[in-house]
């Protein structure tokens, strides 16, 4: 009662209280985003051309994470599958010499096939790993960087015909340890570039992920996206309503290890070299780091998570470096703090859903001391 | 269901089963657990478990005609629904959402023509309508926006329900004690639910424990004991004494039971139990009182899922629990296993395999690893750096040696591995180990379970000569009554999470049946 009848002054502070609890990750690093801009005291023109850049060569890897989540798998390591599948259309492509727009769409349509696969594969390991996804598609991710060291380092050169001074190590086995994608690379960066007032704009990679958007957004009101949900909240619900729980799942990371794939392919055509043994390997780490960031959890995970999240995790890799440069003298020390902060982020955010559960656990427990000091009539 | 036999590994756990249900009729299920009331619905439903464990005989007929049921969605095709006792909605949805999971109502898009029917969008207009018309036909009034997170339990029980009738062509409905988690105002609104269904013309299956419900609402009413039909009554025929003794049956003989030096009494207390509230999932408890006296086997019964597990559980610390224990007079923090363990109680967990043992560990370390951690037993004394104490091995040997032959351990030897012993035999192992400690309170879940017949009063004897002979003060949690009236001093029995009564073991079966079914006020 007491609670309704508060000035209305008091409701708009507990309201403003609320949002800022709901939001608070993304605010925090708004907060230190902004911090770092100010002490770094850099060009607004740069600052903003940059983020634009980052935004759009990254955030179709990090939506390629959200079905995943809808889906009750968590947030999904083993993008780095799909990753691989990029890269290797990439080298394909590259030693093919085919350039510009159509090396682009090739690569994208030779990655495809490899990802499906890829994910089939990763889908049914995880469906033998129910509840332990997150650690398992990480594992899965490093046991495959495996086999495709063994492909590119030893099979390519001798098992894989191919002769290409250019691309292998001296010796004729096994890539170099940088590949060069001059080829194509802006190919679709700067197919449709606009530059307004100085601030320039890669329309259509832009625009990729907004139609990326659009069809995640088309899916959740599909029956499938009814499907995944379900199967989120309760696998066993969802299956004795007979839904095929299995190959659900399977889909969904089919769909995300397809969506890495593009996304890999999007953002190495942005930076222009491949580093054949590194790119991947992160790829997993900073997506996720991002996603998390905006706000998402391991249970819930939106588009405007994901959007939100690249924005603000790509501010701080962008400030810290001159913020490190500009406070203490020492680039270092911002290099440090942003790998600090990805890993940092995924372990509170790891830490916080298990201390969630936790709470509910508590919670319950005190409702049954509640009804039992009740029956002891105290 | 005509002649419906089903063994479990030669175990006969339904005998020649009838049991009929007329369109329009609400129709009670009554029986102990373990009397078959589950085996039998998994038969209705084509459970995989019946055919994995080799079928079942006898003939299943639905509205006059022969169907063999294969899968639960075979049934659900042939009009034959289940509302769970555990609720299978999803909280994240609403109530919409939840009535028509996976089969909600969708339209054709571009896609979809291209890429398959799951690609279709959901076409939510149709669905609220048919979900509002399911809500309706209860007479209820559910906001059929709402989520399902956050709703009164008796409200998520009507959604199920809605969730049934909404599928087409439904012809029996089986409930599995529907009304085990409402309030009485929300259990009378459900009753009355059920009964504008089989106005209706569906037929219902009504499976309770609440006997003076099935009293109320049932046509006719069937009794199930050890797998048979024992009676099947029309409510004005019969009563709830009645039925209750109907229920429990069995006449026990007791006697045999060899004299103690001194008998248990009230003036003497080891163990005293107050609030006790344990958090475990499936078996809460919700606040107990509890005495318990030296020298005394005390019985702890009631039904599964009303908590009488959770109480040695909590005791021992193994669940989040809040309220007082105190042994000897000693206050124990509860959740502290190690507390209480130290205390001298020691426990034989229901999960034998899971918190008993160390299955692939050899019997003489099972049996003395408790001792070496709580006690120090064991170990050579090591005074310069008491972490780094070794294990004697030989007093951990002549321990086990000793062990196996008064418990009668059938081993190849102390170094076998647990696992590879019958069932029997592990919970000898656990006596063992709980011996080992030297406990003055022993608590005891379920110690027959999963065991054959011969070995249950093996297991039996040896608690009785614990008691006897050592003098250990002895709390037995069991499902089996039987056993109970067989060897405790007092049994209390629990529904709903409180105590429900202590009866002696000789008391009429109609009053076990009655204070089971929580239509006894406690009396002491």
């Amino acid at each position: 009662m007491a609670l309704s009848r508060q000035p209305a002054a008091r409701r708009i502070q507990s309201d403003v209280l609320g949002i800022v609890r709901q939001n608070a990750v993304p605010l925090l690093f708004l907060a230190l985003g902004l911090a770092g801009v100010l002490a770094t005291g850099m060009n607004p023109y740069f600052l903003a051309n940059e983020t634009i850049n980052r935004l759009a060569r990254n955030s179709f890897l990090v939506l390629s994470l959200l079905i995943p989540v809808t889906a009750g798998l968590g947030l999904n390591f083993g993008i780095v599958l799909g990753a691989m599948a990029g890269q290797a259309a990439l080298i394909a492509v590259t030693h093919w010499r085919i350039p510009g727009l159509s090396g682009l769409g090739l690569a994208l349509a030779l990655c495809t096939p490899l990802a499906v696969g890829l994910g089939w594969f990763a889908g049914m390991i995880l469906n033998r790993a129910k509840g332990r996804e997150m650690i398992t598609s990480m594992i899965l991710g490093f046991f495959m960087n495996g086999v495709y060291q063994l492909v590119f380092l030893f099979l390519v050169g001798t098992a894989i015909p191919m002769r290409n001074p250019a691309m292998l190590l001296t010796q004729g086995v096994g890539l170099r340890n940088t590949q060069d994608l001059e080829l194509i690379r802006w190919s679709l960066d700067r197919l449709v570039y606009w530059r307004v007032s100085g601030f320039s704009f890669p329309v259509l990679t832009l625009l990729a992920g907004a139609a990326l958007c659009a069809v995640l957004m088309f899916l959740a009101r599909t029956k499938l996206g009814q499907d995944f949900r379900a199967v989120g909240q309760d696998m066993h619900v969802a299956e004795v309503a007979g839904i095929n729980v299995d190959r659900t799942r399977i889909i969904a990371v089919i769909i995300s290890t397809t969506l890495a794939a593009w996304g890999q392919v999007i953002f190495l055509q942005n930076i222009g070299t491949l580093n054949t043994y590194n790119s991947h390997e992160q790829v997993g780490m900073f997506a996720i780091a991002a996603l998390l960031v905006g706000g998402a959890t391991v249970a819930r995970a939106t588009v405007a998570n994901a959007l939100v999240g690249t924005f603000l995790f790509h501010l701080l890799f962008i400030v810290s470096p001159f913020a490190g440069q500009r406070l203490l003298g020492q680039p270092q020390v911002g290099e440090y703090f942003r790998v600090f902060v990805a890993y940092g982020v995924i372990a509170v955010a790891l830490g916080l859903h298990a201390w969630q559960k936790r709470q509910q656990v508590l919670r319950a427990l005190a409702r049954d001391k509640l009804a039992a000091a009740e029956v002891s009539g105290d | 269901m005509r002649g419906v036999t089903k063994e479990f590994h030669g175990n006969r756990v339904l005998n020649r089963v009838n049991l009929d249900v007329r369109p329009g009729e609400i129709h009670g299920l009554v029986g102990e657990n373990g009397a078959g009331k589950s085996t039998l619905m998994n038969i209705l439903f084509g459970m995989p478990v019946i055919r994995e464990t080799g079928g079942f005989q006898g003939e299943v007929f639905l509205g006059g005609q022969q169907v063999h049921v294969k899968s639960p969605f075979e049934a659900m095709s042939l009009g034959v629904g289940m509302v769970h006792q555990e609720f299978m909605l999803l909280p994240g949805f609403n109530v919409t959402e939840n009535i028509k999971l996976n089969r909600e109502a969708t339209r054709p898009n571009l896609v979809s023509r291209l890429a398959g029917e799951r690609l279709r969008t959901l076409d939510v207009p149709p669905m609220r309508a048919d979900a509002r018309a399911a809500i309706d036909r209860l007479g209820l009034e559910i906001d059929e926006w709402l989520p399902v997170a956050g709703m009164p339990v008796g409200h998520m029980q009507f959604v199920e329900i809605a969730r049934e009738i909404d599928k087409t062509g439904i012809r029996l409905l089986v409930f599995d004690e529907p009304t085990a988690v409402l309030t009485e105002s929300e259990a009378a609104q459900m009753l009355g639910a059920l009964k504008r269904l089989t106005a209706a013309g569906v037929g219902v299956l009504l499976i309770t424990h609440r006997l003076e419900e099935v009293l109320e609402v049932a046509d006719r009413i069937t009794v199930l004991r050890d797998g048979e039909v024992v009676a099947t009554r029309a409510p004005a025929e019969t009563s709830l004494e009645q039925l209750a003794e109907l229920m429990v049956g069995r006449k026990v003989e007791r006697g045999g039971l060899p004299a103690r030096a001194r008998e248990p009494g009230p003036e003497d207390r080891i163990l005293q139990v107050r609030r006790l509230t344990v958090q475990m999932p499936g078996e809460r408890v919700r606040g107990i009182d509890l005495d318990v006296y030296r020298g005394e086997i005390l019985g702890i019964g009631g039904l599964a899922g009303h908590g009488k597990v959770g109480i040695a559980n909590g005791i021992m610390g193994l669940y989040p629990a809040t309220g007082e224990i105190s042994k000897d007079g000693r206050q124990l923090t509860p959740g502290r296993p190690r507390e209480a363990l130290a205390a001298g109680l020691a426990f034989l967990s229901e999960d034998r395999r899971g918190v008993g043992l160390l299955l692939d560990e050899s019997l003489e370390l099972n049996m003395a690893l408790t001792a070496m951690q709580v006690k120090g037993a064991f170990l050579r004394p090591n005074p310069a750096l008491p972490a780094l104490s070794l294990r004697d091995e030989r007093a951990v040997r002549s321990f086990a040696e000793r062990m196996i032959k008064e418990l009668d351990i059938r081993c190849r030897g102390p170094e076998q591995v647990v696992r590879r012993l019958s069932g029997g035999n592990q919970q000898k192992v656990c006596v063992a180990r709980a011996l080992a400690l030297e406990p003055d309170l022993l608590l005891v879940s379920e110690p027959t379970r999963g065991i054959d017949v011969g070995a249950k009063s093996l297991v039996l004897d040896l608690l009785v000569r614990l008691n006897r002979d050592l003098g250990m003060t002895i709390i037995m949690t069991s499902s089996e009554l039987v056993e109970l009236q067989k060897i405790c001093d007092r049994i209390a029995l629990v529904y709903g999470g409180r105590l429900a009564g202590i009866l002696p073991p000789e008391a009429p079966a109609a009053e076990f049946g009655l204070t089971m079914a929580g239509k006894r006020k406690e009396a002491s």
